[in-house]
């Protein structure tokens, strides 16, 4: 992985990936390990995400590294109408290392291409999040002790959820078992039904939250009102996707509740006290598991 | 009566013939290939009649032969292209075209939110399927299927 790029949750093999997880672990137990100290990162966020940027900003400031970097497009050369490429090659002197996000698919890579440092894509429109993926997997092997066998349960809306289809693709290489729980309008598109045929993966669909005695993992995401074309379906499906505390009797004691936030109303509050609710903690999971992607492209594990 | 089939494009001495070219794509063909841009004697024809394929062009393009890499492009918009090597006057070889499994700087990604369609990116796809044509854009990931092809 050194000196590589990580624009798809695709460049990354089941080993790389098993290796990102081991050094996650690593940086956990021990947070603060300045390996970075002469070494400035960029952070190029062409659109604003708090959560995403804080967390990379953190990791990068526990790695002992500086960072620069805007936080918003608005407040960058974009709006004197510079190419995103001439701002890559810019940057790519400055910086050792770039971290973006970006509202177009397939800036990531592009900016990859015009680099001469690795790039890490922290979002490119509705196409990837790798460190997302990542971080969710190494919250799955924590809770679950390995990544093997697992019972997953995506639900709320599987067909625009970036992250979903990211978990769903890296999740491939360990033989899970998935139930995707969506309104019709937002179910799991065909083709990753297609991937998972081919794959020889099992997946059940079903149209609501029950049946959880197998579940291992549930996933959970937001049904936006904005992707409805009748806003009437929405007001009759919305209340379907919530997780409530009482749904969550007799469900596995291992099981665990993700979500990538924010979250809205699709869990409900009365969940946040239960053991099983686990997404404050992936999230800061997050911190980690940037740390050791960024470490181990620098080459420095 | 006589069905003999007239030959309505004249027989060039020595260059290459494609044959069985869906009508509509001729101009597309002329562009991928870049024959308005060669000093080369070029003849075609559009309408014509075929008996397998119904309305068919033809262009005979005089001392050039193709590479693989460049006429299999035309895969995209002419599939069953024939190829035709003439030397003589005498065809010496006969071809069809084949998908390639990349595709660079000729066809336009769908997506509009696609980085390619905002700057001056060559777009490139992997041809993820070649009999349901589906085009993977190496930027967005995203699928541009047979109808969505646009050329550049």
């Amino acid at each position: 992985m050194k000196n590589r790029s990580l624009i798809s949750i695709t460049d990354y093999s089941r080993e790389e990936i098993l290796r990102i997880l081991e050094l996650a672990a690593d940086f956990e137990a021990n947070p603060n390990q300045p390996l970075m100290t002469d070494k400035v990162v960029a952070t190029l966020f062409f659109e604003p995400s708090t959560r995403t940027r804080l967390s990379f900003e953190t990791a990068i400031n526990r790695l002992g590294a500086r960072v620069i970097g805007f936080s918003d497009s608005a407040s960058s050369s974009t709006t004197k109408g510079e190419t995103l490429k001439d701002t890559i090659k810019m940057v790519s002197n400055y910086a050792d290392l770039i971290v973006m996000r970006h509202p177009l698919e397939g800036s990531a890579r592009y900016a990859s291409e015009q680099s001469r440092v690795p790039v890490i894509n922290a979002g490119d429109g509705a196409n990837q999040h790798p460190t997302q993926t990542l971080l969710d997997l190494y919250s799955i092997k924590k809770t679950q002790g390995t990544l093997e066998n697992l019972t997953i349960y995506m639900v709320g809306d599987l067909k625009y959820g970036r992250t979903v289809h990211s978990l769903l693709m890296a999740m491939s290489h360990f033989n899970p078992t998935f139930y995707f729980v969506a309104p019709k309008e937002m179910s799991m598109p065909k083709e990753y039904l297609r991937f998972c045929q081919q794959k020889g993966i099992k997946y059940y669909e079903q149209s609501d939250i029950s049946n959880l005695e197998t579940a291992d993992i549930l996933y959970m995401t937001r049904v936006q009102k904005e992707r409805f074309s009748d806003p009437m379906e929405y007001e009759r499906v919305k209340n379907t996707y919530v997780l409530r505390n009482s749904m969550l009797d007799n469900t596995k004691d291992n099981l665990k509740v993700l979500h990538p936030l924010p979250r809205v109303n699709e869990i409900a509050d009365d969940v946040d006290a239960n053991t099983k609710a686990y997404y404050f903690k992936q999230a800061e999971n997050g911190v980690y598991t940037r740390m050791a992607i960024i470490a181990s492209i620098m080459g420095l594990k | 009566m006589s069905n003999k089939k007239q030959l309505q494009v004249s027989a060039i001495e020595s260059g290459t013939v494609i044959d069985h070219i869906p009508a509509a794509s001729l101009f597309d063909v002329i562009t991928i290939l870049g024959l308005d841009r060669i000093p080369n004697q070029i003849t075609f024809g559009a309408n014509l009649d075929s008996k397998k394929y119904g309305k068919k062009a033809i262009i005979k393009v005089a001392d050039k032969f193709f590479e693989p890499d460049e006429i299999n492009k035309i895969s995209l918009v002419a599939p069953n292209a024939h190829l035709n090597i003439i030397k003589d006057y005498e065809v010496v070889e006969k071809k069809h075209v084949t998908i390639p499994d990349e595709i660079v700087g000729i066809v336009k990604c769908f997506n509009p939110k696609c980085i390619c369609n905002h700057e001056s990116v060559q777009t490139r796809f992997r041809v993820m399927d070649k009999e349901e044509l589906a085009l993977e854009c190496h930027y967005c990931e995203k699928i541009t299927t047979r109808d969505e092809l646009r050329m550049v």
